[in-house]
């Protein structure tokens, strides 16, 4: 089995969407973390949802970043445990220094609903191993900030080291630099993505390409065991 | 013997930085006929009140402030003032 833990801050709300793929679609064991918590030594992976945390004050994932959890959520990564932002956790993994760059607003300004073509970049990752090299996979996005940024010498490194993971195929919907719709760290053990695989799990809503994502995991973490 | 400082800072966009929002509103005043505006960038303010024994340590916790929380590196700089608005001496 693998233990998944759904943080919770003030303002999340994808936790129980995410909580829903994890414990009653894949029958996992899965307990929602408040942000006040300063223990998660139990738990396989950590999934950073979607949502606005905070109110988005300041700048979007800011203040998360200085809630109590996480700094336990930068140990568990540093452990090399597999953590997942996904939207605002996305946001809340780059204010934190987990991932590089940053998440700003949409080059045309729209708060964008919409479901869009992504290319998986790599498959040699716990978070992609159940998709084919270069598939083409459809998933949500929801977001107003989530044209990823980074300075050209940041945005050289990040292709150099393959740490694109998700980019949008066709038209960019943001703005996105190199049409980065995901990114994981150095290691591969950090993803954050913008776009909402536990919104495209359930096939009784019509998609299920982000189902994978979740069973990879559960595959990866089992094979560890 | 303390002295409260209040500093105005000021949040910028790095040059770099696309700022579709001040696009977007120059756009808007020279539809408004004042074709004689650029460089619309929008950043933020902030004001607070900072107590300190001097004025150098102010400085440099509102450096550390900005730093860590204010501002993201990534995209934006920063500049503040200081302005005295009260010192307190003696007993209290």
């Amino acid at each position: 089995m693998t233990k998944f833990g759904v943080v919770v801050f003030p303002g999340s709300n994808c936790d129980r969407d995410v909580a829903y793929v994890t414990r009653d679609l894949l029958l996992q064991p899965t307990r929602m973390v408040w942000h006040q918590e300063t223990d998660i030594a139990d738990l396989d992976v950590v999934i950073i949802p979607g949502g606005f945390s905070y109110g988005d004050y300041l700048r979007c994932g800011a203040i998360a970043r200085f809630s109590p959890v996480m700094q336990q959520v930068v140990e568990h990564a540093q452990k090399g445990k597999l953590v997942l932002g996904i939207c605002n956790g996305f946001q809340v993994l780059t204010e934190a220094g987990l991932l590089p760059g940053v998440l700003t607003r949409n080059r045309d300004l729209h708060f964008i609903c919409d479901r869009v073509p992504l290319k998986v970049e790599r498959t040699n990752l716990p978070w992609t191993q159940a998709y084919t090299n270069s598939e083409i996979i459809t998933l949500p996005i929801a977001h107003g900030e989530g044209r990823f940024y980074a300075d050209a010498a940041t945005l050289a490194e990040i292709e150099d080291n393959g740490q694109v993971v998700f980019r949008y195929q066709g038209e960019n919907p943001n703005g996105s630099l190199n049409n980065i719709a995901g990114i994981c760290d150095r290691r591969g053990n950090v993803l954050g993505m913008m776009p909402h695989p536990e919104r495209a799990s359930d096939a009784m809503l019509g998609n299920s390409d982000g189902l994978r994502l979740f069973q990879g995991l559960v595959e990866k973490v089992a094979a560890l065991a | 013997m303390q002295t409260k400082y209040l500093a105005k800072i000021f949040v910028t966009l790095r040059p770099s930085v696309l700022d579709p929002a001040g696009v977007a509103v120059q756009s808007s005043l020279q539809q408004l006929g004042y074709d004689n505006v650029d460089q619309v960038r929008i950043g933020k303010y902030i004001e607070l009140t900072i107590t300190t024994t001097e004025e150098k340590k102010a400085r440099q916790d509102l450096a550390s402030i900005c730093d860590q929380m204010l501002a993201n590196p990534v995209i934006e700089n920063y500049r503040f003032d200081l302005i005295e608005v009260e010192t307190q001496t003696g007993v209290f």
